[in-house]
């Protein structure tokens, strides 16, 4: 691995080590945690809440740091990710280590110490699969990449219930199965209309390497196994008829119009791809939609509003 | 004509700031761990 970013005189500023982090990204994760903590049919004492939301968004922000630190070679070739404090030259590449590390290490005992060694074991899992297993070992080996990425996503719900029960049980295990299924149509649907720098720096994404319409399948393919797992955690009785009917309707929509992108090619260069704009701005939606409607059942359920 | 010293302010002020950060972040770490311990207790 060799060192690009330049040397440069002066500390790096607070702001870049908290850009590091991906603090848009940890946007999600936050609330997909707090979606798994508050849909647990126990609760905890809301600081201890509080610090488990912490430490799943800052053990998320640990792995992120990671990620640039390995990834500050590929991020200097794209244009997208060149402003980053590595690329760019703000920061040495070992203060992103360490402190990518620092974060991990403390969230992780934070979490074991303050709420359970389950959840913290959990959180550790969820910090190595996307640093090392998806960063340094899988993403630049396979166009499945955004498959596997997906798992990294989906731990925060599971943390979450984790944090609150104790235990894991099937649903927290749906909830992670959710995000898995949903990321790739979401991420390929956005692939398919914004011309990305991956393909220059050798990362295999799937439209590149496989072509468009083998993605436009699967995004088909993903969009028609989300459909039944959301009905799951009603279907088994975790969750209410409020939940089922939020996730039917939203799911068939999410399958409407992943069909439309399914079933289309690409008319020219001219094609403005609406489609696939409208399905991905609308991945987006269903995902919060999804895990608010959930929080909600459960809510009128414990207020006896809801069956 | 620059000025020779502009660095070494620019240096100061960053690691002014990074300091200042860092106490704020360590006396919140202080309280969450004191409402912690409390709420382990109760």
């Amino acid at each position: 691995m060799s060192t690009q970013a330049t040397a440069y005189p002066l500390p790096a500023d607070w702001r870049d080590f908290f850009a590091l982090t991906k603090p848009r990204v940890m946007s999600l994760v936050i609330f997909t945690g707090l979606c798994g903590l508050l849909a647990a049919p126990e609760s905890i004492h809301p600081v201890l809440a509080f610090t488990a939301i912490l430490c799943i968004a800052v053990g998320a922000g640990g792995a992120a740091a990671l990620n640039q630190w390995w990834e500050a070679d590929l991020d200097a070739g794209m244009k997208r990710t060149a402003g980053r404090p590595l690329p760019a030259g703000r920061m040495d590449r070992t203060s992103a280590r360490d402190f990518g590390v620092a974060l991990s290490v403390g969230s992780v005992l934070l979490m074991g110490l303050a709420i359970g060694w389950l959840a913290a074991g959990i959180l550790a899992l969820s910090i190595i699969y996307y640093a090392v297993i998806y960063t340094i070992w899988l993403k630049p080996r396979t166009p499945q990449n955004i498959v596997i990425g997906g798992g990294a996503g989906a731990f925060p719900p599971l943390i979450g219930w984790i944090a609150a029960t104790g235990e894991i049980t099937a649903m927290p295990v749906i909830l992670f199965a959710i995000i898995f299924f949903w990321t790739p149509p979401h991420f390929w649907a956005l692939a398919l209309f914004v011309k990305s720098d991956y393909a220059k720096v050798g990362i295999p994404m799937m439209p590149v390497v496989a072509g468009e319409k083998a993605t436009r399948q699967q995004i088909l393919l993903y969009a028609l196994l989300l459909l039944p797992l959301s009905l799951l955690p009603w279907w088994i009785g975790d969750a209410g008829s409020v939940y089922g009917i939020c996730a039917g309707v939203l799911s068939v929509v999410f399958l409407l119009l992943s069909l439309r992108v399914g079933l289309r090619q690409r008319h020219g260069e001219g094609d403005t791809m609406k489609p696939e704009k409208q399905l991905f701005a609308y991945s987006v939606l269903y995902l919060f939609a999804l895990f608010a409607a959930l929080v909600a059942d459960h809510w009128l359920v414990v207020q006896g509003i809801a069956a | 004509m620059i000025d020779s010293n502009e660095p070494e302010a620019e240096r100061k002020r960053i690691q002014r700031s990074r300091n200042r950060v860092l106490a704020a972040l360590l006396i919140g770490f202080c309280i969450l761990v004191y409402f912690i311990s409390i709420a382990k207790m109760s």
